[in-house]
Order: structure tokens, then sequence, then C-alpha cells
């Protein structure tokens, strides 16, 4: 603020330009350099972090070129390495917790910012902002004890139902692709929640009253003029959520059953581009073998950024037909 | 109180005329994390004799273990699987001379299972663990294990195989056997720290194994001895080359290593399935990995006196850790390799 009220000052006729010392005085270029610094940092890291896992990567890329991609062989006792169990795992239970989490989140959000009394709602996001600290290794824990169990005796209604698909066959073990989606979508909603409440509760109040007065229902409002107006942001949290279920390691890892096969049933184990790196790196001996899992931990930083492309431009594509904003 | 007044006076002036007389001295180690309670205890009471040195051993991994030893930014490595060929050439170029494997103590891989309404030790021939791994033995009431457990209420459901997801000395023990009793595991699988399992699901650690075998019904998994002696678990007992089915314990262990033929002068050996009647055949080393060169003198002295030590009075304290101590026979020949080191 203060800034802003010197620039103002400064900025009068009368007076000459103002040299550079005087505009680092008045703070305005202290601030655009301490946070163009900033920005760079973020961005310099990011790319280190890429320049590194392509040049540690390097055996792995000359041995396998573009066949790492799409071979699902991973036998290290061979020196055979294939990424796509892995990539599938990985996109299959990131897409199932957003299709879980995504109704959950935002319904819920909805409810805390539109609905809900005051007092509830905030007690309410408190506890669920809670469920997001807790570490992974206590949801996976949870996850085994808890939610398989709980999985094992539903399973066979979720068979009932949509036993004739070809995502709910073959025997279910408790670990599996299904698991890990639950437990990611688990994960994952507070995310959802917590930012698109904050979003919502942001929506400027006239927009609600316009709509009000216009003779809508409260219903109406909250999902034809609030959700919509709110929809960027809504956007962002769920592009946060995937980010999270993309790169989660610990709590998949131990509810996936850690298969590296590609099945069509959700019920079938399954394995992850994270996890696997988790759980090989430390001993893998052998410079193709460690060059093999540090290119995953590059396939998996393509992934993200291409699966965060297509989401952006779903929602830019959508976003322009006539959205609030 | 006044002895104890005494003795501490006695302490200090000890550790004064330490300090002064010798630097302080730090070892850096790493490798296997399968021994590093032994080693730990190890190190704590060596530092405790001679507080002037002290080693820091991180448990990173065998694999880690191999690497760092070979980058040379420890003095020493640690490993639950011998370096192989390529690994010792990669160490001999790099460095300029050679590396030595001492063994330290040992462990064992047991199958644990749960099968419902099994509440007998099943008997497990070599047979039948290659044949359920590789996925050709399917049932419970498979004929070979029917016809190594007369008796057992064997039901006819599917076997679901829980196998260790990360890489570990464990599964290096257990498909070292495997490649031993089944030239079909050796051709197809192989053995490694991580291997392409033919079937089965993966679980994190010794008890993402067994917490997986607990919770599946009609499953069977392998742990560390260590860990199912420590949380007193059911398990199996496997058939030696002997003819006999053995429960895995520290005596069977210590057996298999003094029973198993010839110790190579580099002591890069396995015994699994290692001959006499009393040997467990799922047992392993784990070795040291100690540099033939060792360019600090101060250095050098303490690691070849640690090693003396540990091969008298360490040995003493394994099996209150668990693990299974040395065969006579190897300690002997280990206490001579150690003029070795230059």
């Amino acid at each position: 603020m203060a800034a802003t009220s010197t620039t103002v000052a400064s900025a009068g006729p009368s007076r000459p330009a103002p040299s550079f010392v005087q505009r680092l005085r008045s703070g305005d270029q202290i601030a655009h350099l301490i946070t163009f610094g900033a920005a760079v940092v973020v961005l310099l890291i990011t790319a280190w972090l890429v320049f590194e896992l392509y040049t540690n990567s390097v055996l792995s890329r000359n041995k396998f070129g573009w066949k790492f991609l799409f071979t699902s062989t991973w036998d290290p006792v061979a020196g055979e390495f294939g990424a796509l169990p892995f990539i599938y795992g990985t996109t299959v239970t990131a897409a199932l917790s957003l299709l879980l989490a995504i109704p959950l989140g935002v319904g819920a959000a909805i409810f805390l910012a539109e609905l809900a009394p005051p007092r509830i709602s905030d007690a309410l996001t408190f506890l669920i902002e809670l469920l997001a600290a807790v570490p992974s290794v206590i949801i996976g824990l949870l996850g085994v004890f808890v939610l398989i169990p709980i999985l094992r005796t539903v399973e066979p209604s979720i068979r009932a139902v949509l036993g004739w698909t070809p995502l709910f066959q073959g025997p279910f073990y408790g670990v599996s692709v299904f698991s890990a989606g639950v437990v990611l979508a688990i994960m994952i909603v507070p995310f959802i929640i917590s930012i698109s409440r904050e979003i919502i509760l942001s929506v400027p109040g006239d927009q609600r009253e316009a709509a009000l007065a216009l003779g809508a229902t409260r219903w109406e409002t909250t999902w034809d003029v609030v959700v919509p107006y709110a929809r960027k942001g809504i956007m962002g949290s769920i592009f946060l959520a995937l980010a999270r279920a993309l790169g989660e390691t610990m709590a998949v890892t131990m509810v996936i059953g850690n298969d590296p096969k590609i099945k069509a049933s959700l019920f079938a184990p399954g394995y992850s581009i994270a996890a696997v790196i988790a759980n090989e790196f430390t001993e893998a001996t052998g410079d193709l073998y460690t060059g093999a899992l540090i290119e995953l931990g590059l396939v998996l930083f393509g992934l993200t950024i291409l699966i965060n492309a297509v989401a952006r431009l779903l929602v830019v594509s959508t976003t322009s037909q006539g959205s609030a904003r | 109180m006044t002895k104890r007044i005494v003795i501490q006076a006695a302490l200090f002036a000890a550790l004064a005329t330490g300090v002064a007389s010798a630097q302080k001295i730090l070892i850096n180690a790493a490798g296997a994390t399968f021994p590093y309670p032994m080693y730990s205890k190890w190190f704590d009471e060596y530092h405790k004799k001679f507080p002037n040195l002290q080693f820091n051993y991180q448990s990173i991994g065998s694999g880690g273990g191999i690497n760092q030893a070979t980058q040379g930014t420890v003095d020493f490595g640690a490993s639950d699987g011998p370096m192989n060929d390529k690994q010792l050439q990669e160490f001999r170029n790099k460095r300029g001379f050679g590396i030595l494997h001492f063994p330290t103590v040992m462990g064992a891989d047991v199958p644990v299972y749960n099968v419902a309404g099994v509440n007998t030790d099943l008997n497990f021939t070599p047979e039948a663990l290659a044949g359920i791994f590789l996925g050709k033995i399917t049932k419970w009431n498979d004929p070979e294990l029917m016809k190594a457990n007369p008796g057992a209420k064997l039901p006819a459901t599917d076997i679901i195989v829980v196998h260790r997801s990360d890489g570990s000395g464990t599964t290096y023990i257990w498909t070292d056997y495997l490649s031993k009793v089944s030239k079909e595991w050796e051709t197809k699988v192989g053995r490694g720290t991580s291997v392409n399992w033919p079937v089965g699901l993966g679980g994190k650690g010794n008890e993402g194994v067994s917490g997986q075998v607990q919770q599946t019904p009609n499953s069977i998994g392998y742990v560390e001895l260590i860990y199912a002696v420590q949380n007193k678990m059911k398990t199996g007992k496997v058939k030696n080359l002997g003819g006999n089915f053995v429960q895995a314990s520290l005596a069977g262990v210590t057996a298999a290593a003094a029973s198993s033929k010839e110790m190579p002068d580099d002591f890069r050996v396995s015994i699994t399935n290692a001959p006499g009647k009393d040997a467990y055949p799922i047992s392993s080393f784990t070795w040291l990995l100690i540099p033939e060169k060792i360019a600090d003198a101060n250095k050098k002295k303490a690691i070849k006196d640690f090693l003396v030590w540990m091969l008298s009075d360490g040995q003493k304290m394994t099996e209150a850790l668990a693990y299974a101590p040395l065969p006579k026979t190897v300690i002997a020949k280990e206490q001579k390799a150690i003029a070795k080191i230059q």
C-alpha cells in the first residue's frame, strides 16, 4: 500500500522523472527486484531439475530411446526397462481419484460456502484442512488396515452392479488400482474443498443479489451464477489436487499392489511411477538401472506437464464461451 | 558415592589424556539396512571402548553402499549381496586397487503364510516354493504341497503370492535360493535385489509383506528371519539338501555357513541351499566392503582393529539381536584376511 501512494505522489507533473536511486528508495524498484528474483529462482529450480533428470538418465535414454515409453517389461536382472505399466498406473489412479474427488469436493465446497451456517462452515473447514495435513504414510496405513477391509465387503455389490464391464472383473486381493484411486481421492479432496470454498466465498455479493433480484431461487443463484463465476478458481484447485495425485508415493505404494502389469480391471494390482522409484532406487545397482529409474522421474515430470496442459486447454475452451469472467 | 566420583575422575583423566594423545577419528560407512541394528550396536560399543574413534554408518541400502564405496565417498561400504565381477572391475578401474569382502553376521529368509484352516507349521519342498513363485503351483491342495504335508487340511483355493516391492537383500537371498533349486527360475527370473516377478503382489518392506499376508486369505510371502522372530510369526519349514524339513533358527543358519562347501579366499559366496542335515537352506552372509588400500594410517589401523574386535567380542553380541553368528572356520579365515588391508 505504501508503495502505491509514494508512486502516485512522485508522479506529479512538475517534477522530473525520478532517478533509479530515488525509485529504489521509494520501494517500488526493490519490490520489483525481489519479486522478479523469486519468480526467476522458481523457474531456475524447475529447469535445473529437468536438466539433472535428463543428464543422469543418459544411459537409459540412449539404450531404449522412445521405446522406453511403450514397452512393459521391467526386469532389473536382465536390464530390460519399459515404463508403460507405470505410466498407465499413474494415469489411471489419478483419473479415478479425480472422478471420485471432484463431485465430492466441489459439492462440499458449495455447501460450506453458500448453504451452511457460517459457524458450522468454519468448524468443518478447519477439520477438512486438518485432513490435508495428515502424513501420507498414515493415510496409507489406514488404507491397508481400514479401507481395504471395507472395500472387501463392498466389492461384491460393486461387482453385482458393474461386473459386466471389463473394469471390474477378475479376483480382488484388496490391494489394487481401485484401492489406490480411493485412497488418493481421500488425500486430494481436502485441497479441492478448501480452495474451492475460498473461491466461492470471494464471489462478489452483488452477483448473488442480482440473480436473486431477477427471481432466481437460492440454488439457481448458486449453480447458475456463483459457481460459473468461480469456475476458474475451482479448476485451479482441481489442478493442484491432480498434481498431488500424480506424484503421491507412500500411500499409493502401500495399497496398489506393486505389480507392473497392465490389466483392464481396476480390481487388479498395478504400479505407479512415483511408487516404483521410491521402492527400487535405494537398492538399484548398476548405472543402467539407476538411469532407468531417473528416466522414470523425467517421464513423470513430462506426464504431469502434459496432463496439466490438456486440462488447461479444456478450461480455456469451456470458459471462453460465455462464463461470467 | 565416593567410589563413583573416583571413577568419574579417572574417566575424565583418561579422556583428557586420550584427547591429548590422539585426535578424533571419524570413519564414514554406508550400505545395507538389514544388518544396521547390529552395526550400530557394534559401532556404539566400540566407540565406548575408544572414545576418540567414531563410526558414522548410513543405512542407505546395499546398492548405495557399493556405489559410495566405489566412488570413495565413504571409508567402507556394506552389502547384503556380494559385489559381482563387473562391480569389482569397476572399483578397480576407478580406484586402482581392489576391495575386500568381510562377512559379519548372517540372516535368513522364511516363508510366511495365511491359509484358512491350517494351524500347523507347513512343510515346503524347494520344488513347491519355486513352483508357487513361478506361478505354476496355483492351488493350496496341489499334490506337491499335499505330499509334503500329510495331515494338513489344505484348501482348494488359489495361492496368492506376496513379494517385496522395494529392492532388498531379503529378495536377493530368496531369489538366489530359488535360482539354485530351479533351473526354470534361474533362466526366467534370475537373482537380484529386485526382479521381474512372474506372479504376485508387492509389499513394501518386511512389514508390508507380512501385513499383506495377514490381510489376504490364502497368501504366501517371505520375510527376514529376524523380523519373523521379533513378531512371533508362524513360519514354514523348508526342506534342505540333507532331506530334512528344518525350521529357520539362528543355529540352523550358522550350520548352513559351516557346512557350506569351501569358503573362497574373497568370501564372495552364497550359502543358500547349503548341504548338511541341520542347515537352514535360505541363509546368507552380509558383508563389509573394505578397500584394499586405506591411505590414512590412523583410519587403516582403526578399521583393522575394529575387524579384529568384531570377529571376537563383537560376535558375542549377535544372538541378543537375533542375528546368527559366524562359524569358527569363517572367523579364522577372516582373521587372516585382515592382513590384506594395506
